[in-house]
């Protein structure tokens, strides 16, 4: 659990938090107050009115109308406060304030990217400044994803037909959990990430220099690669199969194809299978790696191919 | 004169080819209690395996793929296979006849054919299973459902045929109370199961069929790519939901009126106790079949739908709330001055109010739009339906298994071993599923394969807790079986209930009663009249040999 | 047997005849019920497809045979009649004219399957299919597809009916000869008619919904 949180909830990161953990409060105290009054009620009549000795008739109660009608209202006034305090949150989380940042989010099998307007993009760690409100333009590339982040209490499902937005304001600095929470598949679970929450200062600096071109050198930039577009979420380095082949010992060896035949795996081979998976799909394995079409451009390409290079 | 002798329902004829060809509903509801309980321990183990994967982070015993087909099998085997027929099918095919006077159910064919074609829907599933089983979760959301190579078209199938096999249920018992409710038994002196009975073939009617075609449509999709759930094709996947939630939303209430149905019998007769405000709890199980139709978009406040629709949504939910909210209220006041035993069927009726109510009130938070947002798709939400499914339905269900269990079989089960068990899952169950409601508010997303590790020790507890429930079942399984062959022979009325079921013999003749039953007085009249050792004894004093017993 | 006095036709567990019939009736109308929502989920989907697209299906719709779905709506009604009349005839005890009315159902029904037969072979000759199968390129609308979906699938349910309809009235009809109706018990007949004036009821929106669209 959130060593900043409590025993409900994560630590509040964003604006809207506390006023959702209020009417959470609000709701846990009344039910706790009508279940102690429903089931201690019960088991306080079960022994009060337990089977005593000889069999006796028991009174004729069959009914009080006064009686219902008091418990069908109050909790039909009760539920209709919670519906309004429920729904004026849910309004407050849906109006986008007009000066948002925004961030484009696009989620596929199994990793989110982040494109900001000043070019930098990121995998599966969304960096957004504290205290100024961000909106988020999602879609999606394949099936239905949902964008959570249980520190800000907002969630948003994620479309392949169209485009889906939600916003938030963080209020602290600091890393907080991201997840997916619409069911996608084998590595729904794995599709997790962070929301790192910078200073203004640290944020523009950040902005900046990831919005260049890298000046890393082409095996380190493409490690680099591996780890921030996730790669290493289907394919590993120290030989175990996951959801596609390892990384370990790729460059030169021999694959069996689905179709049957073989290939050697060279430059043109790896840049073929980013650019169209599907197309050339090793025995063994299921046709379901996204093409990085756009996502990554030939600088990039050509880094992780150094950087395969190296993986023995 | 008791016929514990004599010639009954199980062993006028003992052939085989007699049990596979029977009319008879009893035999029928019999029939279906054996597949029910197939399924429940088929999903049961599967449930038992996804806890013990998920008792540490990272793989254990599966890989991925195996477990999101496990948890799609959990799900699809226990709502399509077991929890929608537990009670209808299986037990209410056994009562209804019997509690409203009649012989039978108005069509004995139908009620067999949906028998089969309960057996083709589990064949269906069971094909899947071995196929290499769906992994889309038992919600079968496109586009992932359309796209995903696993055998989801025979799983689709098997929802598809299990819903006619529903529908015939449905069909069967509207007319039946319709049609062939005994001489004298007017609508508001019929027991408030029948009630609930009723409300839930309505919604069985009414929902079932429209599932029925969108499965249809999902299948066609799969199979022939007809793009109408397809975004690069110009179809939409969430219409899907709409059209999925339509009937999934109701039948939650084919899974949870039933065993509203059975805690107002279990409460009035172990409380020897008039019901309190029989018709406002006939009246809300009506109420409820038909608000629930109108509530499936509080599936969907996280689909992008508009303001507008989420704040219907919403504000219907909380109305749907309400009646059932009511209904416990009535329990707690029949109750009251009542002469309350606590044999097994009192325990786990008590337990059903304890759990029920906190799957009541997580309902009312989850209702809340903004909650709702938060809580949407983690495991406050999987706590939230299993307090609601297996702390309401299968709860009542076993409930009512122990109270008619004499009557279906003429033999007791051992008291202390039951409520052992009952008291084991009560236990088992709370620390299974509380613990997942905090797991669920701190943001672990539900049908999560892995997890972050802070998560741990949570889930570590939740698989204790279900390796609790577990042995409360086994325990369970145990002295029932012993009880089939060993049990003591039981009474023609153990329990000293009123209603009509309880004046034939334990177990009945073929034709349920001999004569028509007499109607001299009304299902709760326990202010009234009182049974001792099988015989009826009124206020006056006056002792009388029971004279619906088959001389 | 013990209820020898009962009339042969009536099952054990109900009281009389009229029990029977009335039970029998309430459960066909319930069934008929489902069936309509069967279809109504159809009828949804026709309904938020066309409003999101309204071009498109009017201009799809112009390749679909007015001609051919007037002659089978025609085709239809008539089948209706004629089992309306059958029933009245057992009802007056004609079982010979029941029989003829019932021959007459079924044909006209097999003329409905076989007039759809040929638009569906002409639609299938030029690629006017749901989905990926769509080949045709004579429509100028986005996605026409989505309107061949809906027609094959709502016909093609519809025609399903169609086919039970000639099996069930197929059953009737053999007993009808097997003398085991009269116009004290015609039950079986009667549901029938009910079972196929629905079928008729549903093709009598498919036609205009999708033949004569704008």
């Amino acid at each position: 659990m959130d060593p900043n949180g409590t025993l409900f909830f994560p630590e509040q990161g964003s604006t809207i938090a506390s006023e959702v953990d209020l009417l959470f409060h609000f709701v846990l105290y009344l039910s706790i107050f009508f279940f102690i009054l429903v089931t201690g009620g019960s088991f306080y009549f079960a022994w009060r009115f337990r089977k005593k000795g000889e069999d006796q008739f028991t009174p004729n109660i069959s009914h009080n109308t006064s009686l219902e009608i008091f418990w069908t209202v109050i909790p039909t006034i009760l539920v209709f406060i919670i519906f309004i305090w429920g729904f004026k949150t849910y309004l407050k989380m849906n109006v986008t304030p007009a000066n948002s940042m925004e961030v484009n989010v696009t989620a596929q099998k199994w990793f989110w990217t982040f494109g900001y307007k000043e070019g930098a993009t990121t995998t599966n760690e969304l960096v957004v400044p504290v205290n100024k409100s961000v909106k988020l333009l999602m879609s999606s590339q394949d099936v239905i994803h949902s964008f959570f982040v249980p520190a800000f209490r907002v969630k948003m499902d994620v479309l392949p037909n169209r485009y889906t937005s939600l916003w938030f304001e963080a209020t602290k600095t600091g890393e907080f959990d991201l997840f997916c929470t619409e069911y996608c598949g084998k590595g729904h679970s794995e599709m997790i990430g962070k929301v790192k929450v910078l200073s203004d200062a640290e944020f523009a600096s950040w902005l900046a220099s990831s919005s260049g071109p890298s000046d890393l050198p082409p095996a380190e930039y493409g490690k680099e690669l591996y780890k921030s577009k996730a790669c290493f979420t289907c394919h590993s380095i120290d030989g175990t199969p996951s959801v596609g082949p390892t990384f370990k010992g790729v460059f030169g060896r021999t694959e069996e194809l689905t179709d049957g035949s073989s290939i050697t795996v060279d430059e043109n081979y790896i840049r073929h299978s980013i650019l169209e998976p599907q197309s050339q799909v090793v025995k063994g394995f299921q046709p379901v790696m996204p093409t990085y079409q756009g996502v990554l451009n030939s600088q990039q390409i050509d880094a992780l191919i150094a950087f395969l290079k190296t993986v023995k | 004169m008791s016929v514990a002798q004599g010639v009954n329902y199980l062993n006028e004829d003992k052939s085989l080819k007699s049990w596979l060809f029977t009319l008879d509903h009893k035999r029928i509801g019999v029939m279906y209690l054996f597949g029910v309980m197939t399924m429940f321990l088929l999903g049961g183990i599967f449930a038992i395996l996804i806890r013990l994967e998920l008792l540490a982070p990272g793989p254990d015993l599966m890989t991925a793929d195996t477990y999101n087909q496990m948890f799609t099998l959990h799900g699809a085997i226990m709502i399509f296979l077991f929890i929608i027929p537990a009670i209808p099918a299986a037990l209410g095919n056994f009562v209804l006849p019997l509690m409203i006077g009649a012989k039978d159910v108005a069509f004995p064919r139908l009620n067999l054919a949906s028998w089969y074609v309960y057996l083709l829907g589990a064949g269906f599933a069971l094909f899947s299973m071995l196929a290499g089983a769906a992994d889309t979760g038992w919600t079968f959301y496109t586009p992932y459902s359309t796209t995903t190579s696993t055998s989801v078209i025979s799983m689709t199938m098997a929802a598809f045929i299990l819903g006619f096999s529903s529908i015939f249920t449905g069909v069967n018992f509207i007319a039946t109370i319709h049609k062939l409710r005994a001489p004298g038994m007017t609508w508001f002196k019929m027991p408030l199961m029948i009630w609930a009975l009723y409300a839930t073939a309505v919604i069985q009617i009414l929902a079932t069929p429209v599932l029925g075609i969108t499965l249809v449509l999902l299948v066609l999709e799969k199979a022939f790519g007809i793009g109408i759930f397809d975004p690069a094709m110009g179809g939409d996947p969430v219409l899907f939901q709409h059209f999925f939630w339509f009937y999934s939303h109701p039948a939650v209430y084919i899974m949870v009126l039933p065993g509203m149905g059975i805690i107002s019998e279990l409460i009035a007769t172990f409380s020897k106790k008039k019901i309190f405000g029989y018709k406002l709890i006939a009246y809300s199980s009506v109420a409820i079949a038909l608000i629930s139709f109108l509530v499936w978009g509080h599936h969907m406040f996280t689909s992008g739908q508009s303001e507008l629709a989420a704040m219907v949504f919403s504000f219907l939910t909380f109305f749907v709330g309400i009646p059932s909210g009511v209904k416990m209220f009535n329990w707690l006041a029949t109750m009251y001055k009542g002469r309350i035993s606590f044999e097994a069927p009192m325990l786990w009726a008590l337990s059903f109010m304890f759990l029920f109510a906190i799957g009541g009130f997580t309902g009312i938070m989850l209702g809340a739009i903004s909650l709702d947002i938060h809580f949407h798709d983690t495991y406050f939400v999987v706590a939230h339906f299993h307090y609601v499914m297996m702390g309401g339905t299968v709860v009542a269900f076993f409930g009512g298994l122990h109270y008619w269990w004499p009557k279906i079989w003429g033999r007791m089960y051992n008291e202390t071993l039951a409520k052992i068990s009952v008291i084991l899952v009560f236990i088992g169950f709370n620390m299974t599923f509380f613990t997942q409601f905090i797991l669920g508010s701190q943001g672990m997303p539900r049908r999560y394969f892995n997890y972050l590790d802070q998560y741990q020790p949570l889930h570590a507890f939740s698989s204790y807790g279900s390796w609790v429930l577990g042995l409360g079942f086994i325990i369970m399984a145990f002295y029932l079986i012993h009880s089939l062959f060993r049990g003591k022979k039981a009474p023609d009325n153990p329990w000293g209930a009123l209603t009509l079921e309880w004046q034939t013999s334990s177990p009945p003749s073929h034709h349920n009663f001999d004569e028509i039953p007499d109607l001299d007085h009304d299902p709760y009249d326990y202010d009234k009249l009182m049974v001792v050792d099988d015989k009826l004894i009124r206020k006056n004093g006056q002792s009388e040999k029971k004279e619906t017993t088959v001389n | 047997m013990e209820h020898a006095e009962h009339p042969k036709f009536l099952q054990h567990h109900f009281t009389d005849a009229e029990q029977q019939a009335e039970s029998a009736k309430l459960g066909m109308w319930i069934f008929l019920l489902t069936e309509i929502l069967l279809f109504g989920g159809l009828f949804v989907f026709y309904a938020i497809f066309r409003s999101w697209h309204p071009d498109m299906f009017y201009e799809a719709h112009k390749v679909l045979s007015v001609p051919l779905g007037t002659l089978n709506t025609f085709v239809l009604i008539t089948s209706s009649l004629t089992m309306a009349l059958s029933i009245r005839a057992m009802q007056l005890n004609n079982r010979k004219q029941t029989i003829w009315y019932l021959v007459a159902t079924l044909l006209l029904a097999a003329t409905f399957l076989v007039v759809k037969y040929f638009e569906y072979h002409h639609k299938f000759e030029l690629g006017q299919l749901p989905g990926r199968f769509y080949t045709y390129e004579g429509i100028n609308a986005v996605n026409p597809h989505i309107f061949f979906s809906v027609y094959f699938t709502m016909t093609g349910l519809h025609g399903i009916h169609v086919l039970i309809g000639m099996i069930v009235i197929t059953w009737v009809l053999v007993r009808t000869i097997k003398n085991d109706f009269s116009s004290e018990y015609y039950t079986p007949i009667e549901m029938t008619g009910l079972y196929w004036h629905l079928v008729d009821l549903i093709w009598i929106f498919l036609f205009p919904l999708l033949y004569l669209i704008g």
